[in-house]
């Protein structure tokens, strides 16, 4: 319980400090938007969705909140090696995706599957990304969880933090450079706001005035580490401050007002305003991947008032309030995904395990230099010698 | 034919590809209005506009970082970082972004840019100025690197690069940037990446090298040729992709090689070039494969030519190989 005392620690050394702020000033500057009450209801002038865009959206939170329990449990069996998900962040996710034009790209974190799928990633396909077989699009190059699907501008996840944070203000640059109306969202956690590529992103964003959306999803957590021992600012909002960007502090388990910050940075950044940077506060429900048990470092008691905040809950009981859905139609939905799941699961285990062996040396360069090339045969040679340097998985 | 030096070479360059190619753009530190603190950008700004020519703040990691992001949009951006030994910061970019791009999404996202950047020692600049991190790049899969000698190679091979699908890293010797001139043809050539050029024919030694250091290993040669000893000088121009066929045929042929570079010895590309070199001469090797290279500590600052691996310290190879 070492870290909680360290949490604790760290509480009390900002409450030292808290002198020296003026928390009341920072709740001005950048105040949780929130349009979701926690009843259910909101205010028809700020909901900022139609009924139909709203229940679709809905409908895809619910997918991935099924997604994301069915795939650890296929992990747990054994059958995919790793998975991480985004349980009780999907508002952050899906407001977002759902505040972008079609042609705007998408640099993910690796939470952010949903937008893939919304984007048009047939769920097969990322199934067989987790699987890393003949039918994996990333021909079984990356870990699961570290998919690109080009036609639906979502750019390929690398596990290094930050790294696409520059790279989304150097596609802003270049669409503004070949006159394009695509404004780049980059998605990362509040843990890669103390990474060196987050620094040097929102600086060049703020200097090349490049039209870019930064969402930081502030779940709370990087792995074991608390937000508290990440950063000594009362927000991550008011980091835009210093770089001369725009900052928006939402509540991210909020749809609508999460949806609704995205079209404004959006539409600033069409019209030449800049960057802006969007703290999305939320809370990461679950362990940080398969790999983790956050019971070794977090008490249950500090995620128990999140539970009650689960932004699918809170934007069912809005649907149900405002008699779009009923208890019975929330089921089916959700029935509905776990059949969507199960077969597009069946659909992707029916590849071969393996991709074709010469996919090792494909896409290292435009085209194999000799070196790849005398290696694939060195190996083939190999594999014909003695199966065994082809076994095992 | 106007004579240049390998700054003008490189300027005239990315001048000729800016112009044909609308999409391709330069970003670093100081090369816009200035032209950059070596003038290898010196008017392209002025020509091409801040849009094309961009003054970026200083972080490497941000100017390889945002080059990626354009690279991915469909621009070839042409990122210089201004001291090779300032490259550093940009390693997780290069590394785990650039590098791996393509591989990574299956093919989905090439980034193809030419890093552009100064390297080497031998101009009294101390750790932070002189150093030679090509083996570095040659190690990571998905990255091509080029080191011209020479204006006409220097401007040749910026050509190619910058019209080559994959990324690669522009070794630019700093030390003999305005010394190195030559006769360099007016409009665009290509000299193709993967092809070394042998710059001396001879029969009793290969001496391989690149960049400023191809100049000491030709003084070694001539040199050489007063004791007698008939030398083969190779530059090697391309590292990734290496033209394995020339060095191999040419070490077949002599019998001996010596291996020049000015990076440390271990884990060199001279140790690189060495084990192919056994694999594939092995029969025909007279003597055991030599490399003549900078030493395994930082760059020094006072005793910088005791480091460097020039002529009399090659020339001494070659007469020990040859007496093997």
């Amino acid at each position: 319980m070492r870290r909680v005392r360290d949490i604790e620690e760290a509480r009390r050394r900002k409450g030292l400090e808290a002198s020296t702020r003026d928390p009341a000033k920072l709740e001005r500057e950048f105040p949780l938007q929130r349009v979701l009450r926690d009843d259910g209801s909101a205010d028809p002038a700020e909901v900022g969705l139609s009924d139909a865009e709203i229940l679709e959206t809905w409908r895809w939170m619910v997918l991935s909140r099924e997604l994301d329990e069915r795939m650890v449990t296929l992990q747990r069996q054994g059958r995919i090696g790793f998975y991480i998900g985004a349980i009780g962040e999907e508002a952050a996710v899906f407001g977002s995706v759902a505040g972008l034009q079609k042609q705007d790209w998408i640099f993910p974190s690796y939470r952010e599957h949903g937008a893939a799928l919304m984007r048009g990633m047939p769920l097969s396909t990322f199934v067989c990304d987790l699987l890393g077989n003949a039918g994996d699009r990333m021909l079984g190059h990356q870990m699961p969880c570290h998919e690109a699907w080009r036609p639906g501008n979502f750019v390929s996840i690398s596990a290094p933090i930050a790294t696409q944070v520059p790279q989304a203000i150097g596609a802003a640059v270049a669409a503004r450079i070949k006159g394009d109306d695509m404004v780049p969202l980059a998605y990362f956690g509040e843990g890669a706001t103390s990474a060196n590529d987050f620094h040097t992103g929102m600086n060049f964003a703020g200097v090349s005035k490049a039209g870019v959306i930064l969402v930081c999803r502030n779940n709370g957590w990087a792995i074991s580490v608390p937000l508290e021992l990440q950063t000594a600012s009362e927000t991550i909002a008011q980091k835009s401050l210093a770089y001369g960007i725009r900052g928006e502090r939402v509540d991210g388990n909020d749809l609508f007002a999460v949806h609704n910050a995205t079209r404004r940075a959006r539409a600033r950044a069409a019209a030449g305003e800049g960057a802006t940077l969007i703290e999305c506060v939320t809370y990461r429900l679950e362990g940080h991947s398969t790999s983790d048990d956050p019971r070794a470092y977090r008490p249950p008691e500090l995620v128990e008032p999140w539970r009650k905040k689960d932004p699918i809950v809170r934007l069912t009981r809005y649907l149900e309030g405002r008699g779009l859905l009923t208890a019975e139609g929330s089921e089916a939905v959700h029935a509905e995904a776990r059949e969507t799941i199960r077969k597009a699961v069946e659909e992707a285990e029916a590849h071969e395990a393996k991709p074709a062996l010469e996919t090792l040396f494909e896409g290292v360069y435009a085209e194999p230099l000799w070196q790849q090339r005398e290696q694939l045969e060195e190996l083939r040679t190999a594999i014909e010698a003695d199966p065994r340097v082809a076994g095992g998985r | 034919m106007p004579t240049m030096n390998i700054i003008q070479a490189v300027n005239d360059a990315l001048r000729l590809e800016m112009r044909r190619d609308p999409n391709v753009v330069i970003l670093g530190e100081d090369v816009g209005k200035f032209g950059g603190v070596f003038r290898a950008t010196q008017g392209l700004e002025q020509e091409f506009g801040t849009a094309r020519v961009i003054d970026t703040p200083l972080a490497e990691s941000g100017i390889i970082g945002t080059a990626v992001g354009m690279a991915l949009y469909g621009l070839k951006p042409v990122p210089e970082i201004q001291f090779a030994d300032f490259i550093f910061p940009a390693m997780d970019q290069i590394v785990s972004e650039v590098a791996k791009y393509r591989y990574r999404s299956g093919g989905q996202y090439p980034c193809p840019m030419v890093i552009r950047t100064p390297y080497g020692g031998g101009i009294r600049g101390g750790h932070y100025h002189s150093q030679s991190p090509e083996a570095h790049f040659i190690h990571t899969a998905g990255l091509k690197v080029v080191v011209p000698s020479n204006p006409y190679d220097a401007k040749g091979l910026l050509i190619s690069a910058i019209r080559d699908e994959d990324p690669v890293l522009f070794f630019e010797p700093k030390r003999v940037y305005r010394a190195a001139k030559g006769e360099v043809p007016e409009g665009e050539y290509a000299v193709p990446l993967g092809k070394a050029r042998v710059t001396r024919e001879g029969s009793q030694v290969t001496v391989m090298a690149w960049g400023a250091m191809w100049h000491e290993a030709d003084q070694a040669a001539r040199e050489a040729a007063d004791d007698g000893i008939d030398a083969e000088v190779i530059d090697l121009r391309s590292l990734q992709p290496l033209d394995i066929d020339t060095l191999s045929g040419s070490v077949r042929k002599t019998g001996r090689a010596v291996i020049v570079h000015e990076a440390p010895r271990t884990c060199g590309f001279g140790a690189e070039i060495s084990a192919l070199l056994q694999e594939r001469c092995f029969l025909r090797l007279e003597a055991p494969i030599v490399r003549v290279t900078g030493f395994d500590t930082p760059f020094p600052y006072t005793l910088e030519n005791e480091y460097l691996p020039r002529a009399p310290r090659i020339l001494k190879a070659i007469r020990d190989v040859v007496a093997y």
